[in-house]
């Protein structure tokens, strides 16, 4: 669901293709029969059905998904600035906006930045996430619901009401965080401006990303735990293994396949994540926290350099893809192993 | 109790503070008086007041930012639970030519990011004159909730054994019957949690919402939430309320059916 956000909330739904494939697939092939018997109903060219069943989304993911994509790479080889737009016209300026792009030392800033920024997030979510889905599994009954609901409340916030809640939180005249600092005894906090900079914005943007994506994590990782035997714990026991070692010969072994796909799965969410991060600030203060798909957004929008902005979008779906094939060879490699 | 217990236990309660405070201190500063928010030290016992709900609610078009919020929803998730079912049935139990590119562009699908193409999305929807238009907004949605609809309920389908749906047709039914008795009704959880999900992604919808629909009129909830903050200072109690009102559906049904939720999407996510 999340990106978690919105991330973090379509999260779950990516979940199950991973390792529920595995005993899916069989009935699947099984199950394939034209071959069982209808009545009552003159019965459709066995070839026909399923086509006329996939046939709905096919045809809308064409027309909503594909074509505006495709809309989008013919428009980041035109030239289309705010005169171009207002007069409809698009000339084609074959690969300029992408040399533009590729020679432009601000680029390549938001491109370091967004990959900073998605490999802190995902190293903190996956870290504290285990973190608590490890202290999940060992609470009692109690404390765990108490736990739970905790975290469930922070997976349900909706984003865009997650994003006013910090930025209240972190306001510089009565934000609650400032009055942490003081009341801490760091001094300095009585007007702190925590969003006076690009890096202290997309850090206040971290905190929301893990907050609202750490749930995810956790719930699922108490879920993975809990399908490990006790025997195996047992064992290790006995052979004297401490704390740490039976996380990396036991847990980690058994969950792996967990810690692979989720790891991937919030790369993705936080690399796209656009809500948290525009919303937060606007990208600002001087565009000093746009991650790329904000870049592409404020390119576009407020200054008007449409095509650019579509040259942007393409890179950043480019680097998207890589990393999906990353994801998608994982996934295979994982059913075929099972 | 044994210090470890102790220390766990502890540490537990902190975790469950940290996660819950954000979500707290929304609800509470809602409900504080405007004197009591704008204070430079929180404020934790206070008498309550609704004053900022009656703000956040008094503004103009809110009805109409409530309507279009809820039919734009509800019509993506209702069309996107038809549409799914339907092309899920197919790839969980029929073999037909095409199946692993469909398979493999769903999964794809299902990352896209929305956000990026916004532009492209503006062009197009000027040209055809359909800016500001709810149907259009509808379709977007619907569409974006649908890769992961199939997937899931794809899953669910998957799950159901298909001696069942035979037996059901050896009895007499026919293949429509058969789904419809049988396994549709084993479907309910999956249903549930991907409408739940659904919900959630097209309720938050930010981008296309901001940069489609300039018409007040032809706005959602979330463009509502951040009216309240302008150049001139931000109301934050009127702000928190508005985010409230906004949080609390999804709070509710999420509560409601995180059990199942979790436990459907656990089912087979975990498992390795």
């Amino acid at each position: 669901m999340t990106v978690h956000s919105q991330g973090a909330v379509t999260a779950p739904q990516d979940a199950p293709p991973k390792s529920a494939g595995g005993q899916q697939t069989p009935p699947t092939t099984k199950g394939a029969g034209p071959s069982a018997p209808r009545r009552g109903r003159k019965p459709l060219p066995a070839g026909w059905l399923p086509y006329l069943l996939i046939g709905p989304a096919v045809l809308s993911l064409a027309a909503l998904l594909l074509y505006p994509l495709a809309k989008n790479v013919i428009l980041s080889f035109q030239k289309v600035d705010k005169i171009e737009f207002i007069q409809r016209k698009a000339p084609f300026n074959g690969v300029e906006n992408y040399t533009q792009l590729l020679g432009d030392a601000h680029f390549w800033t938001v491109v370091v930045r967004t990959f900073a920024f998605t490999a802190a997030n995902v190293a903190l979510i996956m870290l504290i996430g285990s973190l608590v889905g490890i202290l999940l599994n060992r609470l009692g009954t109690w404390m765990r619901l108490v736990l739970s609901m905790a975290l469930v409340m922070a997976w349900a916030m909706p984003i865009v009401a997650s994003v006013t809640v910090f930025q209240w939180l972190f306001d510089e005249q009565f934000g609650v965080m400032n009055w942490v600092m003081r009341t801490a005894g760091f001094s300095g906090y009585d007007q702190h401006n925590w969003f006076e900079s690009g890096l202290s914005t997309l850090v206040i943007v971290t905190v929301l990303v893990v907050w609202g994506s750490v749930p995810f994590v956790a719930l699922n990782m108490y879920a993975g735990l809990t399908t490990v035997s006790g025997e195996l714990y047992e064992a290790a026991r006995m052979d004297g293994a401490n704390g740490w070692q039976t996380f990396w010969q036991v847990v980690f072994p058994n969950l792996k396949p967990f810690f692979t796909v989720t790891t991937f799965l919030e790369v993705i969410w936080v690399f796209k994540a656009f809500t948290q991060v525009y919303a937060m600030n606007r990208g600002g203060p001087d565009r000093a926290s746009e991650t790329l798909p904000v870049f592409a957004f404020v390119e576009g929008q407020s200054q008007g350099h449409y095509a650019l902005a579509a040259a942007i979008s393409v890179l950043t779906i480019v680097m998207l893809v890589i990393v999906m094939s990353f994801y998608f060879r994982l996934i295979l490699k994982q059913e075929e192993e099972q | 109790m044994r210090p470890a217990t102790v220390a766990k236990n502890l540490g537990a309660l902190v975790v469950a503070v940290v996660f819950v405070f954000p979500v707290y201190w929304m609800f509470s500063s809602a409900l504080k008086p405007s004197g009591q928010i704008l204070s430079k030290d929180p404020v934790f016992v206070f008498t309550p007041t609704l004053d900022n709900f009656t703000k956040a609610t008094g503004v103009d078009l809110f009805w109409t930012y409530v309507t279009n919020s809820l039919v734009v929803t509800v019509g993506a998730v209702a069309l996107a639970l038809v549409v799914a079912l339907a092309a899920s049935f197919a790839i969980a139990r029929m073999k037909f030519k095409g199946r692993k590119g469909l398979v493999l562009g769903v999964m794809m699908a299902q990352m896209a990011p929305w956000e990026v193409m916004v532009i492209a999305m503006y062009m197009i929807a000027r040209d055809a004159e359909m800016l500001n238009s709810l149907p259009l907004l509808t379709a977007i949605y619907f569409v974006m909730v649908l890769p992961f609809t199939i997937w899931t309920l794809r899953g669910f389908i998957a799950a159901v054994p298909v001696t069942l749906e035979e037996a059901a047709q050896i009895d007499g039914c026919t293949r429509g019957q058969a789904f419809r008795k049988v396994i549709f009704p084993l479907l309910a959880p999956g249903l549930m949690s991907t409408s739940l999900f659904g919900f959630i992604t097209a309720w938050n919808e930010f981008a296309m919402v901001l940069i489609l629909n300039k018409d007040k009129t032809a706005q959602t909830l979330p463009l509502w939430l951040t009216q309240f903050q302008t150049a001139f200072g931000n109301d934050w109690g009127a702000t928190m309320a508005a985010s409230s009102l906004f949080a609390v559906p999804v709070l509710v049904i999420f509560v409601f059916l995180q059990r199942k939720a979790v436990g459907g999407m656990t089912a087979g996510a975990v498992k390795g």
